[in-house]
């Protein structure tokens, strides 16, 4: 018994743990002091309240368990879990194996090196055998995860994803040492019990198999828990210029947001927070459009964000930025819930602040208010002039429900500023809604209703008005409810397509599909709600060719027609138009089904 | 002695007729409507010479009196296959009729203007298409959505022509001079009519339209203006009102008028596009294809059969009728006469 305590194998790993222990502190204070103004309030309005419990349990639930993965892809959320979760119970259950072992104290790399240290102390403790033992299953647990992770770099389908991310050499050679820590683990623990005969079932086994073939020396051992110990510490300090940051900033940004922080328009600490979060898993990839249809596989989120992030690559950011049609797809599958639209939207944002085009804005002087008091005011949005059959049924349908209304841009119209905005003309958007603003304020109107989901999302996230906002589909289920519109049913068989800004955007899933099952007969597509298909004319990408809209919008249109309809509905009036300009298939907007059908 | 059958009863269709027959051919002309020269029967005068389409008609449907010419009007043929060395066809009663050579002038179809929701067809009855505007003209009845002389009258120019988002990509050849045309006839009857032309381009490209055109504006006050209507919207007095912009002058305009006139383009008709890909020479946008637009472009690839007239592209009248002499023509040297 040499009570041995230390050895000079451990100093890798422990300038690893302090390089990343200060490097992290530092990163985390930095981007902490550069929240804004609205996300401190925030978040010192909500530390002591009612959404602190429930902000920690699912920074547990997402960064050890990663509960959105497993739920997208079994295999793909248990390799995840049993790297994060494992390694995490691997590093809690030693602590107590060593406290256990070690009653008069311990150092605690003696507890992360525990096999080698034990030898030289009593190994007859409370429960050893049974320590022991639970180690190795959970080692085994790791083991799994890894052999999944390597089995996923040579075929990826069988996770749930079509393709994997492109990484940067950076992060192949921390994921080399990463995968290198487990495996070392193993053999290290294995030598020392070949010497000893410690460990649990696993390791004694190895440990016997290396006894018998003769590599059993305690110069063998140490250069195995060497070489451990220069993976872990090698791992540690790539970790916070590799995608492996995510590990711990995962956990620091759902906390945050649970709390209620939101970017905006500008870069701030809690948008470094979002750029480190991305674990570069890539399933960003596998529902973009731009990758399913026009095979363009370089501006998906996941590049994006580590164009940010890599200095070398910023000028990258902008190209990689404005091509991208901004249907949120990618926003609904991240497992991080990272916000890769209002990201993408800042970088635009940034790239445009110099080009300015306030001239052309003195035709708002002539726009009047009008006095809507008591009633709706109706913005058909600037799409919904296209396609004039939406607002003729949207007119009749305040007709039949006996609802006064102001038409407030038939005459003159002025655009809602959201497509402004989503290119990065954040001024002139501003321009916009403050006219509109005072439009709609001044007209002291109860409610307004918008037939376009653009212009909905923009009234509702964009603006800050005294008065309800609806979507017309949300408008018309209204009125059903409370009765005051009589519809029939039809024995038209109707296919739903969800417009990005309505279902993604805002959350309006169920509202037009009670519409249309009280109308007509509905059918269920099998890409819909949140995983719909952009329809590929929206105004996101200014880069894309008529030929590849094209392609996108018949992916979209063919998993409507794959269910066989008569009509095909929509509640978006460029959504309209795409598919209008594709079939024979009829293409109605709901508000047009509605007024056909008004008792 | 080999049979011959001619699908479309168009002014292609009965003028190949018309010359195989004059050569003691028997010819089996089969029409999908009930009488021949629809498309023509509604027209009022056709430029460049304001000749009345009743005359063309008449004398189209003189020419379909030849005792070699065997009519079967009201059959639709649906399919046309390769059978025995030549082509069986099949109409929509289910009746077959086979044939050794077949000379397809199935002809074209006006754009569905309700394809342009933007522009309101359909939807404010003040937006009526050319052809709408042709019987208007035709019966002397030019009037608004009220049942009013209009004050005014707007013509739009390339309505599914030349349109991208439309798919065709395409001019459809005759719409500039018809509207030109259109609006001196809608001068002549209703003088004080304020008559607008908004075009892309004027593509005067006959004998007589650049001096047509000139007179449109000269004589007849006619008022062009370079640029595409963005949307239309109604008034509430029944009218149309539209957004545009004057390219030259490079500004935003609006204009209320009592007619919008959107001059449809042609498109392959249906016959054509289903009639074409059965025999595996369907070419562009649906249109039949030839074997070489200089040499040969009545002769297909397939065996036996051959084009003529606006199944192959967009065509005015008479380069129709010319064509559908030179398809008997290939027909006739194929016969080796």
């Amino acid at each position: 018994m040499t009570d041995e305590i230390f050895n000079p194998f451990v100093l890798p790993f422990l300038a690893g743990v302090a390089f990343l222990l200060i490097f992290s502190v530092w990163k985390y204070w930095r981007w902490i002091r550069g929240f804004d103004k609205l996300q401190r309030t925030v978040i010192r309005k909500n530390i002591f309240s009612w959404r602190f419990l429930p902000a920690i349990w699912e920074s547990v639930r997402e960064g050890l368990l990663h509960w959105r993965i497993t739920k997208k892809n079994l295999l793909l959320g248990y390799m995840h879990r049993s790297l994060a979760f494992g390694w995490f119970l691997l590093i809690v259950v030693g602590f107590f194996q060593a406290m256990f072992a070690f009653p008069e104290g311990h150092h605690f790399w003696m507890a992360i090196f525990f096999n080698y240290f034990e030898p030289s102390h009593d190994i007859s403790y409370p429960h050893a055998e049974f320590m022991a033992n639970l180690m190795d299953v959970l080692l085994i647990y790791v083991l799994s995860g890894l052999l999944l992770a390597m089995f996923k770099k040579v075929w990826s389908r069988p996770m749930g994803m079509k393709r994997t991310t492109r990484h940067t050499l950076m992060d192949r050679v921390a994921k080399l040492a990463l995968w290198c820590i487990f495996p070392l683990r193993l053999l290290s623990e294995a030598a020392t019990s070949a010497l000893y005969g410690n460990g649990g079932f696993m390791t004694r086994g190895l440990g016997n198999f290396l006894a018998e073939i003769g590599i059993a020396d305690p110069t063998f051992a140490l250069s195995c828990w060497t070489l451990y110990s220069i993976a872990l510490g090698l791992f540690f300090c790539l970790m916070p210029f590799t995608r492996y940051m995510h590990i711990f900033t995962e956990i620091f940004l759902i906390f945050f947001r649970q709390l209620g922080v939101t970017d905006g328009d500008k870069k701030t600490g809690y948008t470094m927070f979002e750029l480190s979060a991305c674990s570069r898993c890539g399933i960003c990839i596998d529902g973009c459009p731009m990758n399913r249809e026009l095979g363009i596989v370089n501006m998906q989120g996941v590049y994006m964000l580590q164009s940010i992030r890599n200095l070398e690559l910023q000028k990258n950011a902008e190209s990689l930025a404005e091509n991208c049609m901004m249907c949120d797809r990618c926003v609904a599958d991240c497992p991080v819930n990272i916000d890769l639209s209002v990201i993408r939207r800042q970088v635009r944002i940034r790239s445009k602040a110099d080009i300015d085009t306030h001239d052309g804005y003195g035709y708002l002087k002539n726009v009047q208010p009008f006095n809507a008091m008591s009633r709706v005011v109706y913005f058909g949005g600037c799409m919904t002039h296209l396609t004039p059959a939406i607002s003729a049924a949207m007119e009749r349908i305040f007709a039949a429900a006996g609802q006064k209304y102001w038409y407030m841009d038939k005459e003159e119209s002025i655009c809602c500023g959201r497509p402004l905005l989503q290119q990065g003309f954040e001024n002139q958007a501003f321009e916009l809604r403050r006219k509109n603003t005072e439009m709609i304020v001044g007209s002291k109107a109860t409610m307004l209703v918008t037939s376009c989901p653009i212009c909905f999302q923009s009234f509702t996230k964009e603006y800050k008005l005294p008065i309800p906002v609806m979507h017309h589909t949300q408008y018309i289920d209204m009125l059903l409810r409370e009765g005051r519109l009589k519809v029939r049913h039809d024995d038209r068989r109707v296919a739903y397509h969800d417009p990005c800004e309505l279902g993604r955007g805002c959350g309006v899933f169920d509202e037009p599909r009670r519409v249309l099952e009280a109308t007509t007969t509905l059918l269920r597509t099998d890409e819909e709600r949140e995983h719909s298909l952009c329809c590929g004319f929206n105004m996101g990408n200014p880069l894309l060719n008529l030929e590849q809209q094209t392609l996108v919008r018949n992916a979209a249109r063919d998993n409507l027609m794959a269910c066989n309809p008569d009509t095909i509905a929509t509640a978006c009036p460029m959504c309209k138009k795409a598919f209008a300009h594709a079939d024979n298939v009829p293409v109605k907007d709901i508000a047009e089904i509605v007024a056909a059908n008004i008792i | 002695m080999k049979s011959i059958s001619i699908i479309g009863a168009g002014p292609a269709g009965i003028e190949a007729a018309t010359v195989l027959a004059s050569q003691g051919i028997t010819v089996h002309l089969f029409e999908r409507t009930a009488s021949p020269m629809k498309n023509v029967a509604d027209k009022a005068f056709l430029f460049p010479n304001f000749a009345p389409a009743t005359d063309i008609v008449e004398a189209m449907g003189k020419k379909l009196l030849n005792n070699n010419i065997v009519q079967h009007l009201d059959t639709d043929i649906v399919a046309i296959a390769r059978q025995d060395g030549g082509w069986k066809l099949s109409d929509a009663r289910g009746e077959s009729h086979y044939t050794d050579i077949v000379i397809m002038a199935t002809g074209y179809e006006p754009f569905d203007a309700h394809r342009k929701e933007e522009l309101g067809y359909g939807i404010y009855s003040g937006v009526i298409t050319s052809l709408e505007m042709e019987k208007m003209i035709r019966y002397q009845r030019v009037e608004n959505s009220m049942g009013e002389r209009p004050k005014r009258v707007v013509f739009l120019q390339c309505v599914g022509s030349r349109d991208e988002k439309s798919g065709n990509h395409y001019c459809s050849k005759v719409c500039c001079v018809t509207a030109v045309k259109q609006a001196i006839e809608l001068k002549r009857q209703l003088p004080d009519v304020d008559a607008y032309i908004f075009y892309m381009d004027l593509r005067m490209w006959g004998q007589h339209f650049e001096e047509l055109y000139r007179s449109s504006q000269q004589e007849y006050g006619v008022r062009f203006v370079r640029g595409r209507i963005s949307e239309a919207s109604g008034t509430f007095d029944g009218r149309v009102q539209i957004k545009a912009e004057d390219t030259l002058m490079g500004l935003p305009l609006k204009l209320t008028t009592d007619l919008l006139v959107l001059m449809v383009g042609m498109e392959a008709s249906q016959g054509t596009r289903r009639l074409g890909s059965a025999c595996g020479i369907c070419g562009e946008y649906g249109f039949a294809q030839s074997v070489d637009p200089h040499l040969r472009d009545n002769f297909t690839a397939a065996d036996g059969v051959f084009v003529c007239g606006a199944c192959k592209r967009p065509m005015s009248i008479n380069d129709v009728v010319n064509d559908g002499r030179s398809a008997a023509l290939a027909v006739l040297e194929c016969l080796g006469h």
